[in-house]
């Protein structure tokens, strides 16, 4: 039945050319043939949104996607956020509120708040608590998670925080 | 939980979309926003295959308003940009309001409208909006074009009236007079998961604000959106004020036909159902 | 940050690589030649295989290898128990693959090896099982009738049964001037962490060296067992820890996949990987809870608990596995709370259904009797109109009467001891914080159209459970420090704390310190985490190991110096002498020199003393009468824990426990069918808490009462935010709608019940 498809994409900047077959999941696409683990599937069902990337501006859920439909896509992903080894400001600010404890859907929010954060650069926390509502995490309990973006948006404000 | 093979096809025009339906037959499945067929191929509850992939047809995509203040909207747009665009907002409030209480911000980034009633489950939104609104829906097929309207759209739980090898292409919303009352509302176990029964209203007043014309429709609430006519009859002809709104609520129930499921029985849904069209009526009265 | 660091928010050492998507959890390994494994699992509750096809399945393409139970050449062990092993167990355990019945939803039948996951799945349609299907025992009812036999061998459906006690319940109820009986249901739920489990197991018989990646929670534990089963030392067994996206309970305990994967590496003479799906995970790893408890209190007429009696039984599933009885023994152990409750006695069964066996999840046992227990506290205040914190100040024990032996309310725990403490305390700043005499009596005022009412609830917890623990501490010439750990991480920030002890220990900068925990490739032996034991015993073994280690750094000072060790000091990371200092790289150089390293090891052995923490919880929830949709605006808990090692973590462990609580009571539910088919078999439909309705939230650590039984004072944080969170909301829900007598008494609370509820007293 399948042929393979070609699929050219670009990830965190960088240009890849791959050959998939059609049911690739966009998310097993970039975990197994580009080698960007950072990405993880929690469901496979469109609900925890640990897959969550962002697809040419925009947040997604990754496990449904199939990486054919993202040619000439422009994507990112949890990979491209820090600079070298210095982290995003979004990340140190993760990190400064305790915003993670086994790590697994972090990449999901961090991708979900980049998207969020530049769609809406003042949020209420209300607003904050609603946009992050599509992602799971079993340990943290939110709150610092929504402290974190939060703090974030306030720094690039160049308010004090 | 990974998909069945299947073949897979872009095409970027609505022609080349329904040829090749045609040639992969009963098993193929247009493929819209996937955020409900994709889960059922993870799932493996379908096996389509083929998948003609409708989001590169840019025809699809397109979104006016016309000079008689319809709303088109092509059934590939996003519910995101439904939610969002303040050109929809101000051709149809009661559509963008609901929109936001599709699901989550990813969903909605990649879900469209087209997809959305084609799949038809009985609790999203935009059936019933689509429904509460009596809009036209366009679809294109082997035959050629028709135009459905809502109210004859929905057959059953995920069942419409596209037949095989048909296509949505187009959703037109009626002109929206500027002072409509409307409201929405649904109740759901945590935000952005499916209703268990939603409300969507409307109605116009005259200047003793009796109530001239009015639609209500229901979610969740039976195996297709549903019309909420003895609730309407209630209404109409009377003047707006609080005890009509009880009245028309406790008719309302009376058009409900629930189902019951895990997540709320039959009984809650009609209970409920009747409580959301007294205050989404309100709601909708207390607005302006 | 500058030391000292315990009791310093110090941030987490894990944090880089996991923030920046370098965390290495089981899917992101790949070992060259590795295939992937899929599992043909019972789509019935209860059938017996009658024929299994598996050529079409062998035939495919991409496919290496299918193999059922027929087609495994070694004796399958049965999954041994690790905890509460009761006597009768031992009928009910469970072997890695069915062979000719399955019982359970998810049950493995047959096992392929491809190589990929989606040609593995390709595989699993194609294998043909014929099943017999037979009647399913879906509940706790149809189990005890024993109308259909499980386990035919056993005779009943029963996996044991027992009695604890102390004092005298009967005359205690005797001639009491007030009882209240009351039946309460508990949901099953469970752990379902974010990431599912996943195992690579690396075979090589003829070295012989199985590794197993993806291990964790009790790694030396399952080793021991592992090597058993496959007939190989310890030595070649190694059990690999990668991060972990958490555990709460049910990762790291033996499962039948366990022992499927190494199978499937040796026959395919190759790495195998297996990564369970969110469909699997869902009924192939342990369930919980699921305990209905009828319980009767019996007092005086101003409400001082007399004794109170109580039949538990516990939905066990189909087998009972590494578990064992944890679940509905401690449920019956922590029924009476921190209360004065001089006789108490209870019956516990442990039921054999057609469900997914049931293991520990996050407070085991005590989330489900809190409830019960708080709930019939409340009743109790209300039926003799004494307020719901009153009651409690009348009956919680006081310091004075503690340390407690609590009896033998587990059989063959006959020392278990309430050490000193002070609950009221605690509960009183509970009650102050969440602004108890402001609401008390308001309780269901009606607020923005919505009954409001205020519920509180207290607890007691014990931690650190279990074998000793190790901590080695390595001194590198350049500088780093190595701790190695027997202990694991399932992502709640073992290696910042332990390296926040040494620091401290060893008065050095944290930032030279690396953590290695859990493989047992590290050390020689290890007691693992669980029952929130880390900070405990792992933490303190690293303390000893700290000591040890500045004792030996003296020693090398003196030798290389070439002095008397009392002319020297240990300061601030160097050994020292009028001006002049050996920094530890400089002695781990030396040592290294001489042909030596600069290391310690250390266990520490709690010698079986469990530390308790203790508190109380408030939930402020408004009520739509009308929906019967639930809010909770308000939530504050207390805990006592001793010491805080690190304020933040500690912060984060209560917050992340009481949202996982809010769920178990409002969302969380594993619902089978009359057929014993899982309902809730995906996240449509099995429902986590998510940021939506977040109440505004204040936990307090208490550090008033630090545990004698460690030298540093810790208790375990892990678990005191869950344990009360159905117990505070059940109380305040029913305290605002009690003008319409509604009064909880099961669990989940949802938006269907409540308007059944209120519809049934014709509201």
């Amino acid at each position: 039945m399948t042929s393979t498809h070609r699929l050219s994409l670009t990830v965190n900047g960088q240009a890849h050319d791959c050959e998939v077959e059609a049911r690739l999941t966009l998310a097993d696409c970039l975990r197994d043939k580009l080698d960007l683990t950072g990405t993880h599937l929690g469901c496979e069902h469109g609900v925890c949104g640990a897959c969550t990337v962002v697809v040419d501006g925009a947040a997604v859920r990754s496990c449904l996607i199939f990486a054919v439909q993202a040619q000439g896509a422009e994507i990112k992903t949890v990979e491209g956020l820090a600079d070298g080894d210095r982290l995003s400001d979004l990340q140190q600010a993760f990190h400064d509120n305790f915003a993670l404890q086994c790590g697994f859907c972090t990449p999901g929010f961090l991708a979900t708040a980049e998207a969020f954060l530049s769609e809406n650069p003042s949020p209420t926390r209300a607003e904050v608590q609603s946009a992050i509502s599509g992602n799971i995490c079993r340990c943290t309990g939110y709150v610092s998670i929504i402290d974190a973006i939060l703090e974030t948006a306030a720094r690039r404000r160049g308010e004090p925080v | 939980m990974k998909p069945p093979k299947f073949d897979y096809f872009a095409p970027t025009e609505i022609a080349d979309a329904l040829t090749l339906i045609a040639e992969h037959g009963e098993d193929s499945r247009f493929l819209a926003g996937g955020q409900s067929l994709v889960p059922m191929l993870n799932f493996r509850v379908a096996a389509p295959s083929a998948l003609i992939d409708l989001n590169r047809v840019a025809e699809l995509q397109q979104v006016r308003v016309d000079d008689s203040g319809d709303l088109h909207l092509g059934a590939m747009t996003r519910t995101r940009q439904i939610e969002c665009d303040p050109v929809i907002g101000a051709a149809n409030p009661l559509l963008q309001a609901a929109a936001s209480h599709i699901a989550h911000v990813q969903i909605r980034n990649r879900g469209t409208i087209g997809g959305s009633l084609a799949h038809a489950d009985p609790a999203a939104e935009l059936p019933g909006i689509v429904l509460v609104c009596n809009a036209l829906l366009h679809i294109a097929g082997p035959a050629g074009k028709r135009v459905v309207i809502a109210e004859a759209f929905f057959e059953s739980v995920f069942s419409t009236a596209l037949a095989d090898g048909e296509l949505l292409t187009e959703i037109v919303f009626p002109a929206w007079p500027a002072a409509r009352r409307w409201a929405f509302q649904e109740v759901s176990r945590r935000e952005g998961d499916f209703a268990m029964v939603g409300i969507a209203a409307w109605f116009d007043t005259d200047d003793d604000n009796r109530i001239t014309e009015a639609r209500l429709a229901a979610i969740g609430a039976g195996d297709t959106p549903l019309r909420l006519p003895s609730a309407e009859a209630a209404l109409v002809g009377n003047v707006a004020d609080a005890a009509l709104f009880a009245d028309a609520a406790q008719a309302g129930i009376a058009d409900l036909q629930p189902g019951s499921d895990i997540h709320a029985s039959a009984e809650y849904r009609r209970e409920v159902g009747g409580v959301l069209v007294g205050r989404v009526l309100t709601q909708a009265w207390e607005r302006n | 940050m500058t030391p000292p660091y315990i009791g310093q928010s110090v941030k987490r050492l894990e944090d880089q690589r996991l923030l920046t998507g370098t965390g290495r959890y089981i899917d992101d390994i790949k070992l060259p030649g590795m295939k992937v494994m899929a599992i043909f699992r019972s789509p019935h509750a209860h059938a017996r295989i009658r024929r299994i096809d598996l050529s079409a399945a062998r035939a495919l393409p991409g496919v290496t290898d299918v193999f059922s139970a027929h087609d495994i050449d070694m004796d399958l062990p049965e999954i041994p128990l690790r905890l509460a092993p009761f006597e009768g167990f031992e009928r009910f355990l469970q072997r890695p693959i069915a062979a000719d019945k399955v019982r359970y939803v998810g049950e493995p039948v047959a096992v392929v090896i491809a190589a990929d996951r989606y040609i593995a799945e390709d595989a699993l349609d194609l294998i043909g099982v014929e099943f017999e299907p037979l009647p399913a025992v879906t509940t706790v009812d149809q189990a005890i009738a024993g109308d259909t036999l499980i386990h035919e061998d056993a005779g009943e459906n029963m996996g044991t049964r027992y009695t604890v006690a102390r004092g005298d319940t009967d005359s205690a109820f005797a001639d009491a001037p007030y009882t209240r009986r009351e039946r309460f249901v508990t949901n099953r739920h469970g752990a379902v962490p974010m990431e599912t489990r996943g195992l690579i197991a690396d075979f090589e018989p003829d070295t012989p060296l199985l590794r197993l990646h993806g291990a964790t929670k009790v790694n030396f534990f399952n080793r021991r067992h592992l090597a058993d089963a496959f007939g190989l030392p310890e030595d070649a067994v190694e059990l690999i820890e990668t991060d972990v996206g958490g555990g709460f309970g049910a990762r790291g305990e033996l499962y039948p996949e366990d022992y499927l994967v190494p199978i499937a590496s040796r026959r395919a003479g190759c790495p195998v990987k297996w990564i369970e799906d969110r469909r699997e995970n869902l009924t192939a790893t342990n369930h919980s809870r699921d305990i209905v408890c009828d319980v009767e209190i019996a007092a005086t007429e101003d409400g001082r608990i007399l004794g109170v009696r109580a039949t538990v039984q516990g939905d066990m599933g189909a087998y009972i596995r590494t578990n064992g009885g944890v679940v509905p023994s401690k449920a019956a152990q922590f029924l009476p709370g921190p209360y004065r409750v001089p006789d108490f006695s209870c019956d516990v069964q442990f039921l054999i259904t057609n469900k997914t066996p049931v293991g520990t999840f996050r407070g085991p046992g005590r989330f489900e009797v809190n409830f019960c227990r708080e709930r019939l506290l409340d009743m109790m205040a209300k039926d003799l109109g004494i307020d719901s914190a009153e009651i409690r100040h009348r009956n919680l024990m006081q310091p004075a009467e503690l340390p407690y032996r609590i009896g033998e309310l587990v059989p063959g725990d006959a020392d278990a001891t309430f050490d000193r403490g002070n609950y009221p305390s605690a509960m009183n700043r509970l009650l102050d914080e969440a602004g108890y005499d402001d609401w008390k009596d308001r309780q269901g005022d009606i607020i923005d159209g919505r009954a409001h009412g205020l519920g509180i609830a207290c607890f007691i917890e014990s931690s650190a459970a279990g074998p000793p623990e190790s901590a080695t501490i390595t001194i590198r010439p350049d500088g780093k420090v190595e701790i190695r750990t027997g202990a694991s991480s399932v992502g709640q920030g073992t290696e910042t704390g332990l390296a926040q002890i040494c620091a401290d220990g060893l008065g050095i900068d944290i930032a030279a310190i690396d953590v290695f925990h859990g493989s047992t490739t590290l050390v020689e032996t290890g007691g693992g985490t669980f029952h929130s034991r880390n900070t405990v015993m792992a933490g303190n073994a690293t303390r000893i190991a700290a000591d040890t280690l500045r004792d030996r750094a003296l020693d090398l000072g003196a030798l290389r110096w070439n002095c008397d060790r009392v002319d020297l000091v240990y300061e601030d990371g160097a050994v020292a002498r009028s001006g002049e200092r050996l920094s530890l790289a400089d002695l781990a150089t030396f040592a290294e020199a001489r042909g030596e390293r600069l290391f310690a090891d250390a266990l520490f052995d709690n010698e079986k003393k469990l530390s308790y923490s203790y508190g109380a919880h408030a939930a402020l929830v408004a009520v739509d009468v009308a929906t019967g949709i639930v809010e909770v605006k308000k939530y504050v808990l207390t805990e006592e824990i001793g010491r805080a090692l690190n304020p933040a973590m500690v912060q984060g462990q209560a917050v992340g426990g009481l949202v996982q609580g809010l769920g178990g009571t409002f969302l969380d539910h594993m619902v089978y069918d009359a057929d014993g088919q899982l309902l809730t078999g995906s996240f449509a439909d099995y429902l986590l808490p998510t940021s939506d309705g977040l109440p505004e939230i204040t936990a307090i650590a208490l550090e008033e009462s630090p545990s004698e039984f460690n030298p540093m004072g810790f208790k375990g944080a892990g678990e005191g935010g869950i344990v009360a969170v159905a117990a505070a909301v059940g109380n305040a829900v029913s305290h605002a709608l009690a003008a319409y007598d509604i009064s909880i008494t099961e669990l989940p609370i949802t938006p269907d019940r409540l308007r059944k509820a209120l519809r049934d007293t014709g509201v």
